[in-house]
């Protein structure tokens, strides 16, 4: 892989993150990571969306006539998304009851519509595709991050483990935090890692 | 003048090339705590004045220190009615001096760790910053520790300093840059974190010391208004302030004592306290009128007595950083502090209490009130201006 296919990969990571730089799918960024699991699992699907939506109207990017081209969009978007709501359902079942409309919210992910229209309408298959799990893994980096966070702060435990009551912590007066369960912690959350990233990489500060 | 000997000896070791260049922000916090800065606004250039035109050495720090004292009062009687409702509740013996020394020794760890966590992010924001270290914490301190209930376990009562000061303040740059009161966001953090520890029935009654049965509860008049449960204070004693609580914000009395010297020295400012207290009692007032079940009977001078009102009236709703600007701007903004916070309290059956949250919002709200009015003001004056141009137009005409 040439090192030009490599940043499509590794810019949405850093310095091109869909949340925390073009401050894209902040809403299910919210909703979702109150636990690690559902926030992966959200994370995997949305990857899965946008990398196969990019790779086929990359395909078709030639045969679709410009002015219809955001319903032609939609449609493969709402095939994928489907697609995947089912597949979730089949596989895990308790997970997709937790995420329940967002699965479907998908569709409205600003990143999806995003990529499509800013990369794949004019870039070849391969890099569509590499440039939809690239963007998919910087929202899923920061909602793993989130996840991680809440679940641990907030409820004490890590992927449904009890983390904080086998490590002895509440005998000794610990208790979880009750706010950082809701959204607002959350948004707040997010805030703190846009401001820790833009103290390290001078690029991204906007010029006063 | 040993003192002011020691920091010009010492100046030099903080300024730019010394040896420790990197603490300068805490010496010069410690140099101008001690002493009024010689520095005044602007100065003379040339044969013109420079910056304000009005040159004072009032600096925050004095200004801060002023509303310091105005809280005495208010602490002193908080320390003394810990130990009052501790004797009251767990039927001891206790003179008053006891009283006074008990409640001192349970308030002592909660304004020490306060101060100690805020302080602490406080300078170590200014040293990486290069900034003078801010004073605003030294009555943010305070008042955070004026506003919890005494039972508040010191690990989350740090937590809290710790958010306020960084979330709160620093993030927006500092004392003076924040939109939101740094205590109450600290209050707020620990209400929707740790409900079970801020508010219901077994947290405003500290235990003796050395007390191994089970802790006696009571209720502060909002619970038990909430709860549908007859108030047991008479308006005395609310007034005066012997009812369980948080710390030191419920005697009336001692928070009056200090809002006459707020406005003697013309630090916070009367348009709003007024209009804090029209708006909750006009709201007050038409519950009475409504008179739909026994809270919103009680009679509308109750709400000025119970709970946070007068406190977060007299030292929160007039905060001059998140507080309205224009003068029209203050009176919307405290009335509807006012009228929101009695609203809160009576229609809303999750919170007791709904200072906090009223003056919070009304946070938010401010730069757009201000916004609105001085647009109104400008829209004002470009009518007048036009009418004077169509009557000249007439008479060249």
């Amino acid at each position: 892989m040439n090192s030009n296919r490599k940043k499509l990969i590794t810019n949405p990571l850093g310095k091109n993150n869909p949340i925390t730089v073009q401050v894209l799918g902040i809403c299910s960024c919210l909703a979702v990571t109150a636990q690690l699991k559902p926030a992966v699992v959200m994370a995997l699907s949305v990857t899965v969306v946008v990398a196969l939506s990019n790779l086929i109207i990359s395909l078709m990017r030639k045969s679709i006539p410009p002015r219809i081209r955001i319903i032609v969009q939609l449609v493969v978007v709402s095939a994928l998304v489907i697609l995947v709501n089912q597949v979730l359902m089949a596989f895990v079942y308790d997970v997709s009851k937790q995420l329940s409309v967002y699965v479907g919210l998908i569709i409205t992910n600003c990143i999806v519509m995003g990529r499509l229209e800013a990369f794949a309408m004019t870039n070849k298959p391969w890099d569509s595709f590499l440039d939809g799990i690239g963007n998919g893994l910087g929202y899923g980096l920061i909602l793993v991050i989130l996840g991680f966070v809440r679940e641990l702060f907030g409820r004490g435990t890590l992927w449904g483990y009890p983390v904080f009551e086998k490590l002895g912590l509440y005998n000794i007066g610990y208790e979880n935090n009750g706010f950082i369960i809701m959204a607002p912690m959350a948004l707040i959350l997010v805030g703190i890692i846009i401001w820790i990233q833009r103290s390290h990489n001078k690029e991204l500060q906007e010029k006063p | 003048m040993i003192l002011r000997d020691m920091f010009d000896k010492l100046k030099p070791n903080f300024s730019k090339g010394g040896r420790f260049e990197k603490l300068e922000s805490t010496f010069e916090a410690f140099e101008s705590f001690a002493f009024t800065p010689n520095t005044v606004t602007g100065g003379k250039v040339g044969n013109a004045y420079r910056g304000s035109h009005i040159r004072d050495a009032v600096d925050l720090k004095r200004t801060i220190i002023t509303v310091v004292i105005a809280l005495m009062p208010a602490l002193l009687f908080g320390m003394w009615n810990i130990g009052h409702q501790t004797a009251l509740s767990y039927g001891l013996d206790w003179g008053f001096w006891h009283q006074f020394w008990f409640g001192f020794l349970r308030m002592l760890p909660i304004i020490v760790v306060s101060y100690v966590v805020g302080l602490a992010i406080e300078f170590l924001f200014a040293e990486i910053r290069h900034e003078e270290v801010s004073e605003g914490f030294i009555g943010t301190g305070l008042i955070i520790s004026m506003i919890v209930p005494v039972t508040v376990p010191l690990w989350q009562l740090a937590l809290a300093v710790a958010f306020a000061v960084v979330i709160g303040k620093e993030v927006f740059g500092g004392s003076g840059y924040n939109f939101l009161n740094p205590a109450l966001v600290a209050r707020a953090f620990l209400f929707f974190n740790y409900p079970s520890h801020m508010s219901g029935d077994s947290v405003w009654i500290a235990a003796p010391f050395h007390f191994a049965g089970d802790a006696v509860t009571g209720a502060t008049p909002l619970g038990q208004l909430m709860a549908g449960q007859p108030l047991q204070a008479s308006a005395l004693d609310m007034f005066i302030g012997t009812i369980p609580g948080s710390t030191c914000e419920t005697s009336v009395v001692a928070i009056l004592l200090g809002a006459l010297l707020l406005l003697a020295t013309g630090i916070a400012s009367w348009r709003i306290m007024l209009s804090v207290v029209l708006g909750g009692g006009l709201m007050g007032l038409l519950f009475n009128a409504i008179g739909a079940n026994e809270y919103m009977q009680v009679p509308f001078y109750y709400h000025y007595l119970m709970g946070g009102f007068a406190f977060g009236c007299v030292f929160m709703a007039t905060d001059p950083v998140t507080a309205a600007q224009t003068n029209t701007g203050k009176w919307i903004y405290g009335f509807l502090i006012g009228a929101f916070a009695v609203m809160l309290r009576v229609l809303n059956p999750a919170y007791p209490e709904g200072m906090m949250l009223a003056i919070l919002l009304m946070n938010c709200f401010a730069p757009l009130i201000d916004h609105c009015v001085v647009a109104a003001n400008i829209k004002k004056r470009q009518r007048r201006w036009q009418a004077k141009l169509n009557v000249e137009e007439r008479r060249t005409a």
